[in-house]
């Protein structure tokens, strides 16, 4: 048997990121990088930072220090469907190496404009909450927050519209038939699979989730986690994931970041954190899970 | 063939020490200078008392422990690949496409089938649905797992039904190495003779298992040969003991 090709290209780069709100609070001098296809769990407790790091990485917050670069190199769904030629963002006049106008290359995240980075967050990116209610409008239907993100890429025709959201409601396991419906007459895992849908049916490159099993009962977290399995792998899915649940993270997770007091402690394959942590954090991290 | 025969894994001076920050830093060395060659289409087990740390040296290979020192390497057509100092993205595409692993407690996201448990490391290599279904039921059958629970999530089932449902999930895509930890501890003798069958169809595929097996019989029949572990397994408290390495299978 031949070698495999086991390096995949990066796709998202944490430069020496620091954003702090006080003494540890936020966090300080991280540097990873995120290579197409793959899921990246970041966990620890409370305060440490975890949730300051997604805000930083998802452009929502700039960082004191460091850079964010993300790679792009294939055409997204976007280009591909040629949606987002009228979008006015990507048309306005900017030098070619940072527009978004289909230009290859790196973009450092905080060096665009601010327009263009929310262009970014919306046609290439994806977003999670771990409210679905943050993540949702609830005064519109179901089906309207489901096809607004097309609509933001310029698709107009209603039937396609309501075609794609019927489809991603079938896909994340929600009744088409209920597409007229307001988000706020659903369960909170129904709502959270609605903010599933909603972000990734533009078929984003990267998303990001701030755990977005959070605070659903064990059983719709099962069915979700399953779920979200099987859309990151028929996607091709890059996910940074932030978590504070090390049973969710061995389930959804490639790789692991370990957060304490806004620092890396330990970063590696996720069944090495959990199976052989080498950090003290880690191990007593580890070792205070409860298994039912 | 006239070529010389290249092993598929190989051990060199391997090591494995845990260090434990909650008992003060105290180190746990439980391996030392452990030396393998693995051909292809070979089936080596792992002998030694219960306990001694045969797991350890499987989980060792499947990336789920570090390797302490030594070297642990893949030996493909077009160079080595050595596991120990590996970046953690090439092991999802190594456990993919080259290291299947059935360990002795299926971990799965609960409420999933137990089809679409078997199926799901195909569906990652990119095979389509409707053929992944067809070969995980296929195996489902062979190794006797009633129909009626191919729909239902394994986490209801008994312990010998979910190490079949695991054995299927091992099998079916068919690494060229296969790291065994106890498939058939809880099998009856008539899925033992499928499971002691699976590995003979491996071996004929030029699948290289790594294996450890408590059933005597079993042993016997799917052992190309014996790994004895005894001299490179350390408990606690002999750890500082000198260990020769002269139980070496391979003549050098």
């Amino acid at each position: 048997m031949k070698r495999p090709q086991l390096i995949r290209p990066a796709l998202l780069e944490a430069r020496n990121i620091t954003r702090l709100y006080g003494p540890k609070q936020g966090c300080e001098e991280i540097d990873f990088t995120l290579h197409q296809g793959e899921v990246l769990g970041i966990v620890g407790e409370s305060g440490s930072g975890k949730s300051t790091l997604l805000r930083v990485l998802s452009g929502l917050e700039k960082p004191d220090n460091g850079q964010v670069i993300y790679h792009r190199s294939e055409p997204s769904f976007s280009e591909l469907t040629g949606t987002d030629l009228t979008s006015p963002e990507l048309t306005s006049p900017e030098p070619a190496h940072t527009g978004l106008g289909g230009a290859e290359g790196a973009l450092d995240l905080y060096a665009i404009s601010e327009a263009r980075r929310r262009a970014l967050l919306r046609m290439e990116w994806g977003l999670v909450h771990q409210n679905p209610r943050d993540g949702l409008r609830l005064g519109v239907s179901a089906g309207a927050n489901v096809s607004e993100r097309l609509m933001a890429l310029g698709q107009r025709h209603y039937g396609n519209l309501r075609a794609a959201s019927q489809d991603w409601m079938g896909r994340v396991e929600l009744d088409p038939r209920r597409i007229d419906d307001a988000p706020r007459t659903f369960s909170g895992g129904m709502q959270q699979r609605l903010q599933i849908a909603r972000t990734l049916v533009t078929e984003p490159r990267l998303v990001f989730m701030d755990e977005p099993t959070g605070g659903l009962d064990v059983s719709v977290q099962a069915r979700l986690l399953d779920m979200l399995r099987t859309l990151t792998r028929q996607l091709g899915l890059s996910v940074i994931l932030v978590t504070h649940d090390l049973a969710v993270a061995r389930l959804l997770a490639h790789r692991l970041m370990v957060m304490r007091q806004g620092r890396v402690v330990e970063a590696g394959l996720t069944d090495q954190i959990l199976d052989d942590p080498q950090h003290d954090y880690t191990q007593l991290l580890v070792s205070s899970v409860l298994t039912p | 063939m006239t070529a010389i025969r290249q092993p598929f894994l190989s051990a060199s001076a391997l090591d494995k020490s845990f260090v434990l920050h909650a008992q003060s830093g105290q180190q746990l060395d439980v391996m030392r200078g452990l030396e393998l060659r693995l051909m292809p289409g070979e089936c080596l087990v792992l002998a030694g008392r219960s306990g001694i740390g045969k797991s350890t040296l499987l989980k060792m290979v499947n990336g789920n422990y570090r390797v302490s020192a030594g070297r642990l390497t893949l030996h493909f057509e077009d160079g080595e690949l050595e596991l120990s100092n590996l970046p953690a993205q090439a092991w999802h595409v190594l456990r993919r496409d080259v290291i299947g692993y059935v360990s002795q407690f299926l971990r799965v996201v609960p409420r999933v089938s137990a089809r679409q448990v078997v199926m799901e490391p195909l569906l990652s290599q990119g095979v389509a649905q409707d053929e992944a279904c067809r070969r995980a039921e296929a195996l489902l059958a062979r190794l006797n797992l009633p129909k009626r629970l191919w729909d239902l999530a394994p986490g209801t089932f008994s312990g010998g039904e979910q190490q079949r449902v695991n054995i299927a999930r091992g099998f079916i895509a068919e690494h060229p190495l296969l790291l065994l930890d106890e498939p058939t501890a809880s099998l009856d003798s008539a899925n033992r003779d499928v499971v002691v069958e699976l590995i003979q169809e491996a071996k004929a595929r030029g699948t290289a298992m790594l294996g450890i097996f408590h059933d005597e019989d079993v042993r016997e029949r799917v052992a190309d040969r014996q790994l004895p572990l005894e001299a490179h397994m350390l408990s606690a408290g002999d750890a500082s003991t000198a260990v020769n390495n002269d139980t070496q299978e391979s003549p050098r």
